[in-house]
């Protein structure tokens, strides 16, 4: 036990050769985690249109006026022929084009269906189709208000337009806030950057640099020189979970409705296995340069794209899905969400919490005999 | 001129040395184009439903299927009470439930209002969004159904009296792999322009070869350009295999010009690789300098360029963050090349932009080693 704690404290005396690691490893996050809290949102807001009107009448401009209402759109300029709106896609200054066809007043007040049209630009697909479901809905919504005023006036008033009522709700997340769902995501994302990246160089330093040969030569044992290695830099990823986790409840005001201290231990879970996973780049890798191109490109990379973080899992091709269960991240991503904005506990949470156990297990065992056959 | 290009050789001898590195950078961006690009996808599609019917007339059956015959919607399970859907929904099982209430038909047929509930799973803020439109949108028509029209109104019950006509340009079809495409460049772009010049410098200083550079008749200039030249050039080489790779694989339209392409891609890397230069005279260790380039270039490429994430949504203030981000400017660039095929006139600011960042960055790097060189 006193040569692990010698090995600790080894490790920590050279983490300070670089003082500018502390700061990194904790403030860093803090000041990532403030701006991508912000930056991270799928809503989609302030979309840029431009609007054709080449009606110009009171009913168009009525129209108008629901797109300028919700902070969804943004009007750009107004517009009175199709032709004009190229600039504006080509040079991304609008997405959206809506246009209003002439005698469209007309049409309406004689009960003709009318078509509008909508043009978008389809280079960022992800936004682009939101926005045109928005704007859709939009005029869903308006043509039968319309409708339902004409009703009113016909059946002389009052009465209540029959049909149905569509009454959507939203459970956990009412107002559709996606930083509610991201900021659990960010949470993981920057302790798998910090904890990951600090142990892939570990022991591919010590290579070299060629101390590993020194150690190998003292009465220190490889189990005991990897839980000296490793303890510092989970020490730091704790701190760093903790600090996270208060910026997150307290600033940005994510209601936490399951319990602290499942979350807490599933963050050690979480912990163990980016620890294993940066120890087992490193015993793979020849030189520092090739610890983190393999950490970045083989591990993090996918795991930010298939855990399903950023990009739902189910929306995957099904040949792809299986892939995503090799991924620790999917495992803690869901574990978050769940006790974040379910407030659910082990007891439907239980398999995510076994896969991201075994995966934490199964990546050190490995790290650790590979440690083994390297050092012998 | 002559220094640096011995500098450039000395640095590719070393790259070839380290084969799994080079291999690394060469292939694995298409590889992760080849995935990336069939994997993820924002379209919602399947989206799993329960449905509790408690009416079981033909009226609730035939809501049930117009959800069904949308083709967003599969139905998972049928329950009976509200309980069995809060379950599956906290499970994760399904995404959405549809609550038809009592008499339904012999509300709408008496001509009342009826409301029918639909809950939506919000964990995923995203895809709530777009089940919400699509329900909303199948409860409307479905609602027309059972309006009978005045007789001042032509429309019949099979249209609406406001229809939408949309037309997607650039990428009719809203495939996701298409604008990932351009936004994949940019990041595999910066990720290893960025990190692996830093850590070529950092390396020689930790090593301690950097004071025998420094001893040797070289200038800081030489230096930086033998540096930067083999990495400049991987990483121009592995951008424009996935251009070429995502022609092939997905039929990207390359509609601009490749001259063009190169113009922005150089300015880019430029600019990409005089933040690595920069990390690496701040640095004093890799440990560090990775750290350093991975929450300077990793993160902010993929969440504040307008990649994933919006760039209209965010507050102003980050908005205002987002303008330092070169990958901006660069993915405006890009996709006006690739997809719309539009010409120096529409996006030049951009160029420029990237131009003034490469130039800072490069000057202040330079800057910086002189200062600790002498």
């Amino acid at each position: 036990m006193r040569r692990v704690i010698y090995m600790m404290w080894k490790e920590v005396l050279e983490l300070r050769q670089d003082p500018r690691i502390f700061s990194i490893v904790f403030i860093a996050p803090i000041l990532q985690l403030t701006i991508l809290g912000y930056a991270a949102t799928t809503d989609v807001r302030n979309v840029p249109v431009v609007i054709v009107d080449a009606d110009r009448s009171a009913a168009s401009q009525a129209l108008i006026s629901r797109f300028s209402a919700v902070s969804t759109f943004s009007i750009i300029d107004i517009v009175s022929s199709i032709d004009e709106v190229d600039p504006y896609l080509e040079g991304g200054r609008a997405w959206m084009a809506l246009a209003i066809p002439p005698r469209y007043a007309e049409n309406l007040a004689m009960g003709r269906p009318t078509s509008l049209q909508i043009v978008a630009d389809g280079s960022d697909a992800s936004s682009t189709n939101i926005a045109m479901g928005y704007a859709s809905n939009l005029i869903a919504g308006f043509a039968q208000e319309i409708v339902e005023q004409k009703m009113r006036s016909s059946a002389g008033g009052g009465s209540a337009v029959p049909g149905i009522e569509p009454r959507v709700r939203i459970w956990f997340n009412p107002t559709i806030e996606s930083r509610y769902f991201m900021l659990p995501g960010i949470f993981a994302l920057l302790l798998l950057v910090v904890t990951s990246n600090l142990s892939s160089m570990a022991i591919v330093r010590e290579r070299e640099v060629g101390t590993l040969e020194q150690l190998n030569v003292t009465p220190l044992g490889r189990l005991q020189l990897i839980v000296g290695k490793l303890i510092p830099y989970g020490a730091i990823g704790l701190i760093d979970a903790t600090i996270v986790l208060v910026v997150i409840v307290f600033w940005f005001e994510v209601p936490l409705r399951g319990s602290f201290f499942l979350l807490v231990a599933m963050s050690w879970v979480y912990l163990l296995t980016t620890l294993g996973l940066g120890l087992f780049v490193s015993t793979i890798s020849r030189t520092q340069q090739q610890a983190m191109m393999t950490s970045t490109f083989f591990f993090m990379t996918p795991m930010l794209y298939l855990s399903g973080f950023i990009f739902p899992i189910e929306n995957m091709p099904a040949a792809i899905q299986p892939l995503t269960y090799l991924i620790p991240l999917r495992y803690f991503v869901i574990i978050l969400r769940g006790i974040f904005l379910k407030g659910i506990g082990l007891e439907t949470l239980w398999p995510q919490a076994l896969g991201l156990l075994s995966w934490g297990v199964v990546i050190l065992t490995l790290a650790v005999l590979r440690s083994s056959k390297r050092l012998a | 001129m002559r220094k640096a290009i011995a500098v450039g050789r000395k640095e590719f001898r070393q790259i070839l040395r380290d084969r799994l590195s080079l291999l690394i950078l060469m292939f694995v961006p298409a590889f992760f184009l080849l995935l990336y690009g069939y994997a993820l996808n924002f379209d919602v599609q399947h989206i799993r439903l329960a449905v509790e019917d408690n009416d079981r007339t033909s009226a609730s059956r035939q809501l049930i299927s117009a959800f069904v015959n949308s083709g967003y919607f599969d139905l998972a399970a049928y329950v009976t009470d509200d309980r069995d859907y809060e379950r599956l929904i906290d499970q994760g099982d399904i995404r959405a439930a549809l609550v038809i209430p009592p008499r339904l038909q012999e509300r709408l047929i008496a001509g009342q209002r009826v409301p029918v509930q639909v809950i939506v799973n919000g964990d995923n803020a995203n895809t709530a969004a777009t089940v919400m439109g699509y329900a909303l949108s199948i409860l409307r028509t479905s609602s027309t159904e059972y309006q009978v029209q005045p007789v001042s109104l032509e429309t019949t019950s099979s249209g609406p009296l406001i229809s939408v006509e949309a037309r997607v340009w650039y990428n009719p079809e809203l495939r996701s792999a298409l604008f990932l495409v351009p936004g994949l460049i940019a990041y595999i772009g910066m990720i290893s322009a960025v990190i692996s010049t830093a850590l070529s410098v950092v390396r020689e200083k930790e090593r301690g070869t950097m004071e025998q550079v420094r001893m040797a008749p070289l200038s800081t200039f030489a230096y930086i350009v033998g540096k930067t030249l083999p990495y400049f050039c991987i990483s121009m080489g592995s951008s424009i295999a996935i251009v070429l790779a995502s022609m092939v694989l997905f039929g990207l339209p390359m509609n601009g010009s490749w001259l063009l392409l190169i113009l922005s891609l150089s300015l880019y890397l430029a600019g990409a690789l005089g933040l690595g230069l920069m990390i690496s005279t701040i640095a004093e260790s890799q440990q560090a300098a990775f750290q350093m380039a991975l929450l300077a270039s990793f993160l902010p490429t993929m969440m504040l360029s307008g990649f994933v994430f919006p760039i209209a949504s965010m507050p102003a203030a980050i908005r205002a963050v987002t303008y330092i981000v070169p990958a901006r400017y660069f993915l405006v660039a890009l996709r006006s090349i690739v997809l719309k095929g539009a010409g120096l006139p529409v996006f030049w600011p951009q160029l420029v932009a990237l131009a003034v960042y490469a130039a800072l960055m490069l000057t202040m790097a330079s800057r910086r080693l002189h200062r600790q060189w002498t």
